[in-house]
């Protein structure tokens, strides 16, 4: 929080202490704690176990792209053929087996 | 004697030696540990934190293993109508920039005037951006604004101003203001959280809470409350203005809890029982001491927060605030300093 006063230190905690965003598996971390009030290191397992993979490999681009393609949990790049948007994320909520609210609100035929 | 290149609290770059900057670090942690009486950091604490500090390195990172997530306030990247990056894009495309390019783990829309009074009127239009942001990204993404109980008083809002009516000695009638101001800023804070949780936001953030004071923070406390009554799923981040709690009122309670004063960690524990998701505590830069007294005396007064709850912690480390130098750009070799120390030693869920 309070990374978004000042001119380009958001990126500089992004890459030193961040999760990676989509490039790994931060925003899917991010929705765990979320959605169920865990800790980082409670969400990170949870995460993990739903994967199928070790913690280690969450923050891990090689791998975390490989289970995002498989999975279709929606990628940096917008590579033809695969999830974007409120598709990716109704994945998700079934990977994860969460609640994503914009589902509800906006997508209910999804 | 060996120096090492240091910031101090106004970004202005020093050296000390190694004996120096330890010193400045238990200097911090005492006056930290002292004032809020929580427990100082351990020797191999700070012995961590010192070696933090001498790194060669300009730039540094947390070990494998120990990233955590990164929350954020308003859209950071860009948006024509703010005062931010200044790239001519509007708010929906700087959240997808923020997404892709950044690769942060959370975003955040906010409205240019960052206050939940102020969005009201122009709440719609919140909504529709908000909606747009969803169909195209990934990411979770919070909408956020500061409850802001100053914008209630005259000449901005409709009550007395409670600053002008104190020096007058009109005690009684200044606290009668803000209590009444409090009426109008959780309607407000409920109307808009609201709206914008059933356009699909991700999660809601009370950004800066208790700027203007107890009346503020138990505004938002019961704003907290009435959300998590009505929508239970929903994931509310709060977010402080600073480390002690300003007595504007005094005498107001949440749950037994007098707010006046409050040190971060009882504010955590407030939060933590008023039903929010994630909090996020504020301690202040004092520029005129050095980065190492800042971060130490940050880093104690948030591990007391963590040990204090059990719902996530997020803090604050924007400019002037979690040991960040008050500067307008601050240095990535600050900014990163405190990104590890946080998540390593401060043990923190996220910044």
């Amino acid at each position: 929080m309070g990374v978004g006063d000042p001119f380009g230190m958001a990126i500089t905690h992004a890459l030193a202490s961040g999760m990676g965003g989509i490039r790994t598996a931060g925003d899917l971390v991010a929705r765990v704690q979320m959605s169920r009030g865990l800790k980082t290191e409670a969400a990170k397992e949870y995460v993990a176990g739903k994967l199928g993979i070790g913690v280690l490999d969450l923050a891990n681009e090689e791998v975390m792209t490989e289970v995002r393609r498989e999975l279709d949990l929606g990628l940096v790049y917008s590579l033809p053929g695969y999830a974007r948007g409120l598709e990716a994320k109704r994945n998700i909520a079934g990977v994860l087996e969460i609640p994503v609210n914009c589902l509800r609100r906006l997508g209910k035929g999804t | 004697m060996k120096k090492y290149y240091v910031r101090m609290g106004d970004g202005y770059l020093e050296q000390m030696t190694r004996e120096e900057i330890k010193a400045e670090l238990e200097a911090g942690m005492a006056d930290a540990s002292e004032k809020a009486k929580i427990a100082p950091l351990s020797e191999s604490e700070i012995l961590h934190l010192l070696e933090i500090m001498t790194t060669e390195a300009r730039f540094v990172s947390v070990e494998r293993g120990r990233e955590i997530v990164l929350t954020t306030d308003g859209v950071v990247v860009t948006g024509d109508d703010e005062p931010s990056a200044g790239i001519p894009v509007c708010r929906s495309t700087g959240v997808e920039i923020w997404e892709r390019i950044v690769c942060a783990d959370t975003a955040e829309l906010g409205n240019w005037d960052y206050s939940y009074k102020a969005v009201k009127s122009v709440v719609v239009s919140e909504q529709q951006i908000m909606q747009r942001i969803l169909i195209n990204t990934v990411l979770p993404v919070f909408y956020g604004a500061m409850p802001n109980l100053g914008l209630y008083t005259q000449p901005d809002g409709p009550v007395p101003n409670p600053a002008e009516l104190l020096p007058q000695g009109k005690i009684s009638e200044a606290r009668a203001c803000q209590e009444e101001a409090m009426e109008y800023a959780t309607k407000d804070m409920v109307y808009v959280a609201g709206l914008l949780y059933e356009a699909g936001a991700d999660g809601l953030n009370f950004d800066t809470t208790g700027a203007a004071g107890d009346a503020d923070f138990l505004a938002t406390l019961r704003a907290v409350e009435i959300l998590k009554d009505k929508y239970p799923e929903m994931p509310i981040m709060v977010g402080m203005a600073g480390e002690i709690l300003l007595g504007m009122h005094g005498e107001l309670y949440y749950k037994g809890v007098r707010l006046a004063g409050l040190p971060p960690h009882e504010q955590a524990a407030v939060v933590q029982s008023a039903g929010a998701t994630i909090f996020g505590p504020a301690i202040n830069t004092r520029t005129n001491r050095s980065f190492p007294w800042n971060l130490a005396r940050a880093l104690t007064y948030v591990k007391a927060c963590v040990d204090a709850v059990d719902i996530p912690v997020h803090a604050n480390v924007g400019m002037g605030v979690g040991g960040v130098p008050m500067s307008e750009i601050p240095s990535p070799d600050a900014v990163s300093r405190v990104s590890k120390a946080m998540a390593e030693i401060g043990r923190l869920d996220g910044l």
